[in-house]
């Protein structure tokens, strides 16, 4: 028999806010242990939540984005069970009212090469509601820490309807949230910093059957890769289960991503009963056209769209996008050095952005928005460039001081001496004639078609010049004299 | 709603986290159970299209601006905490 | 015959002070003199920080002598229930899951308190976490009743209650869930206000039950209860569930608002159980603001006889909830015997909490959970809308309502703490305004045969405090109930 996966995903996201869900003192990631917390934090007796209307802000604006309805009344519940982590022994979320219904996220599966796109398609979601994170817990030999630093940070649990089907489906739809979030603002989703969160609800049917098999929970995905890999390996110790005539249980597994196993939780412990209900302590939340409309205008391009407007107005390759789009920073900067630079550049720079741009930041360690680079640089060098005042050897010198100053290129180019010697073309159309007179295979090739036989020319050319030729000028003289 | 039979003391006990002897069990059980006899007669209350009451008087959007504040500063923090190290609460080893 | 200090109004001893009579340590010294005296019979005081009250009492004067008094308040010494927060000082509920708790932080009433200059000298014994109507249920032992020590004082707020009838507070704050302000009022002789839901803050308020609990004052007068609500009034940002509405001078317009009113009388609060001698001096009263020419008018709330059943589980199912948070993992008690972390949850809450509040958390986890959530808890609700509107309803004939605030008057301990039925009969005429919202106000109306305090309760209409205090006033002005003190 045919089994098929089927995969619904519970994604956790921390709300990059000032202060805490509900209360105001700060959140934050690798502070002291047990500093940001306040008596509401520590849930010390008599004390109060109150919301903080930028995570609801951003909750909103994060369902906008994802086309979800924007419920016009939810409320709070009280989820309740004893974990010490949790400081009031319930965790504030939202149960039967959450405030984002429906919408989908829109996700790219891997293409049948590295440099083509691969096919689009909509993820369904079922809700996405705001809640509030718990502590964290540091297990030693014989007893735990706590530590409620973590403890009241928004979180938005975006919860997936069960309709994917592959590890790789779930990898992309992990990634396409995060992009999302990542543009929005919403969120930096370090994994890392437990930013970003996935559980997975995994089972199996035979292909056809439409009812649902029996469902694992795969905890512990924190990291991108852990998830595509955990999903994999949970498919196949079901279907591993299945053939050998086994029954798969209900039951949370713990993936470990660095052995690339997984392991059974919480079999002994009690069974939950939440026994939610709504929040006393907490006043409902009402959203009406005005505030939606503020916040839509709020929600940037979406990245899928931004790649696609980048692919068709710029002429850029798909491969050079998917480098671009992930970094919302680093895509703007693209565009508007593409613009500056004028039309048909657009290639020149992504391959500047992609290589050498990338390249400097890694090595300094700084974040764009840090560097010295500012896209009128950028694209002044291309200019040079192209108008043959500079060559390509001089340009990656050209580059890297520009990246540690800020300096203008063409300041650089006049201070270090760079620019390309001025060619006599006179001289120069010697040196091609010469050259073409040379290399006969190479003049048959290119006669009959081979457009890359020209750069067999160029080499002999570009050492009489001792390097200083402008190759532009090589090019179009050669190619004049060729069609002679 | 004929449940008053149904309250089970053990399960509803560990729902609590509430170690109870077997004499409390006996001695709660009944005593729960003639307060929800009493409460039986709630059923005979219509209460078709009746909005239930959550708050005593309606307030919605009530929030706080995003504005940080200093917290309560670690020893305050800890001051009534029955056991502490490294500026963390100690718990017993947990076992998830 | 004047009283002696200790049994003086704030009205009374701030003008003395202002006078420059009396000082604030003087006062003080006198009620810490009292507090002794009468603390080992009564033991109303769960904590008392003499050089704290004094040190404050000081700074008082020294304000005054500055040209900067804060009012009517300051230099006052008024004793908080002990289930409200102040920094650095001990906060129990009563249970000895908080024997050892010291509080890092004030709950805003103390702010206000202090910024009104108040000395707030000791926290006041309850009943556990404010679970029951009689002060036995504290972990640190009962509290006798002034008037006769072998009774109750009533509760839960009966600390509050006897700390005030025996002078040893000026006013006292308590927390009404289920009516454990008035009832305590009621069976010392006092005023006893119960505030609308949302008009004072419950931040630093041990929660009990949230969508009921609040806090209000208890006092020798209606005067001083309008000085001390005035105190505590106000919108507050760190709750959630505070009213923005505009607070009046309670006091002043004690003189302004005038009768003739229109009171309601609801029938169901005069059935079977009602204590003849409390009827009768509740009759008195009707009779008296009948006489006033206030126009008294039968009324109906039908659903009465489903509030104790509603109250019992909306109280019990939101206690179940806000009391998880005493685990004995941050603060509070936890047990020498945890094996493992189950044994810390299991074991901690068992030795710390006493059978009251143990029962209620059973009950209250019982009707939220699975299977039963909608036959208890959701249909309670729609009760309570039910309840809600049946007051609603007679707002639209009368203004307030008057009835008797307990059945029976003070009741001796141990009469009723082996029958949790029965204790929570005692609360079927003050619940029903915790459900709805409502102010309401117990105030003494006479004394039985062998004179303990009997409690008129007048409700009144929502953040229309002003009113309810102007018509208690209106009683007490011609009636010297509170010029007798106990005996003790
Ligand atoms: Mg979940
Ligand atoms: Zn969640």
């Amino acid at each position: 028999m045919n089994y098929e996966a089927v995969i619904g995903l519970e994604v956790h996201v921390q709300i990059k806010t000032h202060s805490k869900v509900f209360t105001r003192v700060g959140a934050g990631f690798g502070h002291e242990p047990n500093t940001l917390t306040d008596p509401v934090v520590l849930a010390l007796p008599g004390t109060l939540p109150v919301m903080n209307k930028a995570a609801l802000d951003a909750i909103i604006k994060a369902g906008l984005m994802l086309g979800c309805d924007i419920a016009p009344v939810c409320k709070w519940d009280r989820k309740q069970y004893f974990y010490p982590d949790s400081p009031k022994n319930y965790q504030i979320s939202q149960y039967d009212q959450p405030i984002c219904l429906g919408g989908s996220v829109e996700i790219e599966l891997p293409g049948a090469a590295r440099n083509v796109m691969g096919e689009h398609k909509k993820i369904a979601l079922t809700r996405i509601h705001l809640e509030e994170d718990v502590g964290k817990l540091n297990h030693h030999a014989t007893d735990s820490l706590v530590d409620y630093n973590r403890a009241g940070t928004p979180l938005m649990e975006i919860v997936s309807e069960p309709v994917m089907h592959t590890a790789e489906e779930a990898f992309a739809y992990l990634t396409s949230i995060r992009n999302t979030m990542i543009y929005g603002g919403i969120s930096d989703c370090d994994m890392e910093k437990g930013q970003l969160r996935c559980d997975a609800n995994i089972s199996i049917r035979p292909v056809g059957e439409t009812k649902l098999g029996t469902k694992v929970e795969l905890k512990n995905l924190n990291s991108i890769s852990y998830v595509r890999d955990g999903i994999a390996h949970e498919i196949k110790r079901q279907l591993a289960v299945v053939a050998a005539g086994g029954k798969l249980i209900q039951e949370t597994r713990d993936y470990d991503g660095v052995a690339g196993t997984s392991q059974s939780l919480r079999s002994k412990e009690m069974a939950h009963d939440y026994r939610y209900f709504p929040d006393p302590d907490l006043m409902p939340v009402h959203v009406d056209e005005a505030w939606k409309a503020e916040l839509r205008r709020a929600c940037p391009e979406l990245h899928f769209d931004k790649q696609r407007r980048l692919i068709a107005e710029y002429q850029v390759p798909y491969t050079i996008t998917s480098v671009l789009i992930p970094d919302r920073e680093l895509s703007d900067f693209f565009e508007a050095t593409a613009q500056l630079a004028g039309k048909g550049r657009a290639q020149a720079i992504g391959n500047w952005i992609a290589n050498d741009l990338l390249r400097e930041l890694g090595a300094a360690k700084v974040p764009l928005s840090a560097s010295k680079i500012s896209p009128a640089n950028l694209a002044a060098l291309i200019q040079l460039l192209d108008a043959g005042a500079l060559l390509n050897a001089a340009a990656k010198e050209v580059f890297t001081t520009m990246f540690a100053t800020g300096d203008a290129p063409a300041a650089i180019v006049a201070r270090l001496g760079l620019a390309a010697a001025p060619t006599d073309t006179g001289e120069l159309e010697a040196w091609c004639r010469e050259s073409i007179a040379a290399n006969a295979k190479a003049l048959a090739e290119f006669k009959s078609g081979k457009e890359s036989a020209i750069n067999a020319f160029k080499g002999s050319i570009m050492k009489a010049a001792k390097g200083k030729a402008n190759p532009k000028l090589v090019d179009e003289t050669l190619r004049r004299i060729l069609a002679e | 709603m004929s449940k008053t039979a149904e309250l089970n003391i053990d399960r509803v006990a560990e729902l609590s986290r509430l170690a109870l002897t077997p004499e409390e069990k006996t001695r709660f059980s009944a005593q729960l159970g003639s307060i929800l006899g009493h409460i039986e007669q709630l059923a005979k209350v219509d209460v078709t299209g009746i909005e239930p009451t959550a708050h005593a008087f309606p307030l919605n959007n009530v929030w706080a601006a995003d504005l940080a504040q200093p917290g309560l500063g670690v020893s305050a923090a800890l001051r009534n905490a029955p056991a502490q190290r490294d500026h963390m609460i100690v718990v017993p080893k947990v076992v998830d | 015959m004047t009283a002696p200090l200790h049994f003086q109004s704030i009205a009374e001893l701030s003008t003395k002070i202002a006078a420059g009579q009396l000082s604030a340590v003087e006062l003080t010294q006198s009620i810490i003199a009292r507090t002794k005296a009468i603390e080992p019979r009564v033991h109303a005081f769960n904590s008392f920080d003499e050089a704290d009250a004094l040190s404050q009492a000081a700074a008082s004067d020294a304000r005054r002598s500055a040209g900067q008094s804060a009012g009517l308040l300051d230099g006052i010494p008024v004793g908080l229930k002990d289930v409200i927060a102040v920094a650095g000082q001990p906060l129990t509920a009563s249970s000895k899951m908080l024997a050892n708790f010291v509080s890092p932080y004030d709950a805003t009433v103390t702010q206000k308190l202090q910024r009104a200059g108040a000395v707030l000298h000791g926290r006041l014994n309850c009943d556990e976490f404010a679970m029951g109507s009689s002060t036995e249920n504290s972990a640190f032992g009962p509290t006798s009743n002034p008037w006769d020590l072998t009774r109750t004082p009533g509760g839960s707020s009966g600390g509050s209650a006897a700390a005030l009838a025996a002078g040893a507070a000026v006013a006292t704050l308590g927390s009404d869930t289920g009516g454990s302000i008035r009832q305590p009022a009621a069976l010392c002789g006092l005023v006893g206000l119960k505030p609308t839901y949302g008009l004072i803050s419950r931040y630093g308020l041990i929660a009990y039950a949230s969508s009921l609990d609040q806090i209000g004052p208890f006092a020798r007068t209606v005067e001083d209860a309008a000085i001390m609500l005035g105190a505590i009034a106000g919108h507050d940002p760190r709750d959630s569930t505070s009213f923005k509405t505009a607070i009046p001078d309670y006091r002043a317009e004690l003189k302004t608002r005038r009768g003739p009113w229109k009171l309601g009388i609801p029938k169901e609060y005069f059935g079977a159980g009602l204590d003849p001698e409390v009827g009768a001096a509740v009759e008195k009263a009707i009779a008296f603001y009948r006489s006033q020419g206030c126009e008294i008018r039968e009324v109906s709330l039908p659903h009465t006889q489903y509030c104790l059943d509603t109250y019992y589980i909306i109280a019990t199912a939101e206690a179940s909830s806000n009391l998880a948070r005493y685990d004995g993992i941050r603060y509070g008690h936890r047990t020498s015997s945890a094996k493992n972390l189950l044994d810390v949850y299991q074991k901690s809450r068992a030795e710390g909490f006493g059978d009251e509040v143990k029962r209620r958390i059973i009950l209250g986890t019982y009707v939220l959970s699975s299977g039963y959530y909608d036959a208890y808890y959701l249909r309670a609700q729609k009760v309570r809308t039910l309840i809600r509107q049946d007051f609603l309803n007679a707002y639209r004939e009368v203004d307030a309502l008057i009835t008797p605030t307990s059945p029976i008057p003070a009741f001796k301990i141990g009469e009723k703490s082996a029958d949790p039925l029965a204790m929570y009969l005692c609360d079927i005429y003050t619940i029903g305004v915790n459900l709805a919202g409502l102010p309401a106000l117990s105030l003494p109306c006479g004394f039985t045969q062998s004179g303990l305090p009997i409690g008129l309760q007048l409700i009144g209409q929502p953040f229309r405090e002003a009113d309810l205090l102007a018509t208690a006033h209106a009683y007490e002005q011609v009636h010297g109930w509170n010029t007798q003190f106990p005996s003790l």
